[in-house]
């Protein structure tokens, strides 16, 4: 484990150069937050799937949930540049742990900052930026994951109130979450969203147990039978798929960036070990089959760098569209993911053993790279960009 | 009461160290830099004494002797939660122009407790501040391993030779701060950072911009020698190695 969090970043393309200093320390704080409250003690909490909990509360005092919320509503006001690089060290640690921050600040606070009422913001942001209470996202149903616009889940107005049936799956800290960002469909069929307090009648959030990825990371569903869920709790103008794939957009743009911290970590991990590891008379990593795995995923790692760099000025400048982001996500999960196997092979035996980062990030990436769109979506999103004939049904 | 920490800008302590022009200066090129690891802890317990609800301190300042190129550094202490920053406009290549430009600005604007580490983890001179509290004409008192404010006087543990020694001194003094004067760096939070921006970073002219020290060369400490396995039966083969080839008995 030591051998983790002695890490030392990748930069070849000297990135530091374009960063801020305030950039900077803000990656380097999270990045010592990680090496204190998330190295030492990941693999436990993820071989016994028990979500670190000590760690909303952490996270909420340094400030790591909605971190591009403004003063008035609790948050710090930093950049989207500072979001995507919380979200590298996060995931740097560990993809369940960020999960649970990236569902917190795109998926409940981004929500309900665009689309909320002033009452809602007042009412939740600045809880749930401190931490103090926790959020999910309801939109994958059982029968509805990549079409989540054929959703079921629906309610009716009773005046001053609605009452909502359905049933949602997948839902990252469903069973932890005191409200859930809920979207479902009206009388006329048109999806909106609403805040849904959890506990209430009818409401109940069952665990999803098995799971051999993001174990550090609570899933579980959101059952609705007959939910009364007051009116000031909609969403009063957002209408249609709109709200919820902006909210996913907020989400994949954060994973793009974490994905390359993961990437980073097994980089890391894997050129340590390989400078050490002595066979046949030598360090492996004078071997030329190591080398093409470390001088490959360096290549890789250095461009996603870049294009992350890219794209957080873009969405900085409000001109990073949701082709772009896609396309970011996509690629990088993949490549995190392909590392993470490449470099697990270069500890041998070791490479399969909790001792080192790669196995936990590879079955974490699993998901990563379902999850906020798989794969193939991404690409059909990219294909349709390319040649403007969407090829999704 | 008000609290003064000095900060010093050292390498990472991980930092591959090279020498460039002959092995006559430092090679600065590609390092990342850091608050002073003892300095850093000097400013954490600083905010924990500021923190307590029985002790009076109104401000925190940070002060740092050094070019430009060592803001970020003070930027991360005012980040951390020191209330206002000084920066003294020198190069300060030695350990008297550190303390004599720490000096010159504290005349003229004096504070209650003045925390130095011990010493920086770069030149490892342990001379600043001594050599500060001199030029101050104020009581000094070194390896300071615990510190609590009780009223008007403060109460320290000093680490001495097997055990520890408790004493107490009115203020103003320098504090000259070691391992277990607090526990851990804080590390900033988002927030901390975003409210650095705002704090006020006062650049200084220096009070004396010469050294007295000149440095000759440096050298790396040799390479340590490969481990070599002696057979547990072989005792007659250690002590042959022990005698002639490592001449230790
Ligand atoms: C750990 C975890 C946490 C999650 N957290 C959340 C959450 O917090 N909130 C939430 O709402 N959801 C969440 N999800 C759900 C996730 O977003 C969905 O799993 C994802 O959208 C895919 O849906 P699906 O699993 O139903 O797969 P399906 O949509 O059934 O897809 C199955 C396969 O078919 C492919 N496919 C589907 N459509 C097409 C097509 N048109 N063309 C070609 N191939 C296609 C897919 O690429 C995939 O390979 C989570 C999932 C996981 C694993």
């Amino acid at each position: 484990m030591a051998a983790t969090v002695q890490f030392e970043a990748p930069d070849h393309f000297l990135m530091d150069e374009l960063y801020t200093d305030e950039h900077k320390i803000i990656r380097d704080s999270v990045r010592d937050w990680v090496n204190r409250s998330v190295k030492p003690v990941i693999e436990e909490y993820f071989e016994k799937a028990e979500f670190p909990s000590f760690m909303v509360k952490e996270m909420g005092e340094m400030g790591m949930f909605g971190p591009f919320i403004p003063e008035e509503y609790g948050g710090p006001g930093l950049d989207f540049m500072a979001y995507g690089l919380i979200m590298q060290e996060l995931e740097r640690g560990d993809s369940g742990v960020r999960s649970m921050a990236s569902v917190q600040t795109s998926l409940v606070i981004y929500p309900i900052w665009k689309f909320g009422t002033e009452e809602q913001k007042q009412k939740y942001l600045p809880r749930l930026i401190s931490g103090d209470i926790i959020g999910c996202f309801g939109l994958t149903e059982p029968n509805h994951g990549s079409d989540p616009g054929s959703m079921v889940t629906r309610f009716v107005d009773k005046g001053d109130h609605v009452i909502l049936n359905g049933a949602k799956m997948w839902i990252t800290n469903s069973t932890i979450a005191d409200i859930s960002i809920v979207w479902a469909k009206d009388e006329e069929g048109v999806i909106r969203g609403m805040i849904v307090e959890a506990g209430g009648e009818g409401y109940s959030a069952p665990e999803t147990h098995g799971k051999y990825s993001l174990r550090a990371s609570v899933t579980g569903e959101l059952v609705f039978d007959d939910v009364k869920v007051p009116k000031e709790n909609l969403f009063p103008e957002i209408k249609g798929l709109r709200g919820p794939l902006s909210c996913l957009n907020s989400a994949r743009y954060g994973i793009s960036w974490g994905a390359v911290g993961a990437a980073m970590d097994c980089y890391d991990a894997a050129l340590r070990y390989a400078k050490e590891r002595k066979q046949f008379g030598k360090p492996i990593a004078g071997f030329q089959l190591q080398q093409k795995k470390l001088a490959e995923a360096l290549t890789e790692i250095t461009k996603a760098q870049l294009m992350s760099w890219r794209l957080g000025n873009l969405r900085n400048e409000g001109k990073a569209t949701a082709a772009m982001i896609s396309m970011a996500k996509r690629n990088h999960v993949d490549m995190a993911l392909h590392i993470a196997r490449e470099t697990r092979q270069i500890l041998g035996a070791m490479g399969i053993t909790n001792d080192f980062p790669m196995m936990r990030h590879m079955m974490n990436l699993e998901s990563v790279i379902t999850y906020e769109g798989t794969h193939d979506i991404h690409l059909l999103i990219t294909g349709a960009e390319a040649t403007g004939i969407p090829a999704f049904y | 009461m008000k609290i003064l920490v000095c900060i010093s800008n050292v390498p990472d302590t991980t930092t591959k160290i090279r020498f460039t022009d002959n092995n006559t200066a430092f090679d600065a090129a590609g390092v990342q830099w850091i608050i002073n690891p003892w300095d850093e802890l000097a400013l954490t317990r600083a905010l924990e004494l500021k923190e307590a609800s029985d002790t009076s301190i109104e401000t925190i300042t940070v002060i740092n002797v050094g070019p430009q190129s060592t803001e970020p550094t003070i930027r991360k202490a005012l980040a951390i939660g020191a209330d206002d920053a000084v920066r003294v406009d020198a190069q300060a290549p030695d350990a008297y122009a550190v303390a004599a430009n720490l000096a010159g600005y504290i005349k003229e604007n004096p504070y209650d407790i003045i925390f130095c580490g011990i010493d920086s983890s770069d030149y490892n001179g342990s001379l600043v501040g001594g050599m500060l509290a001199e030029f101050l004409e104020l009581p000094s008192v070194s390896s300071v391993s615990k510190l609590d404010i009780e009223g008007d006087t403060v109460k320290m543990n000093r680490e001495i030779d097997g055990g520890s020694e408790v004493l107490t001194t009115p203020t103003p003094f320098v504090a000259i701060v070691q391992k277990g004067i607090a526990l851990e760096p804080r590390i900033p939070s988002m927030r901390g950072i975003m409210m650095a921006r705002k704090k006020p970073l006062n650049v200084v002219p220096p009070a004396v911009d010469e050294a007295l020290t000149e440095f000759i060369s440096y050298e790396l400490p040799p390479s340590k020698a490969a481990c070599k396995m002696v057979d547990a039966e072989n005792v007659k083969e250690l002590v042959d190695l022990l005698h002639n080839e490592a001449k230790v008995i």
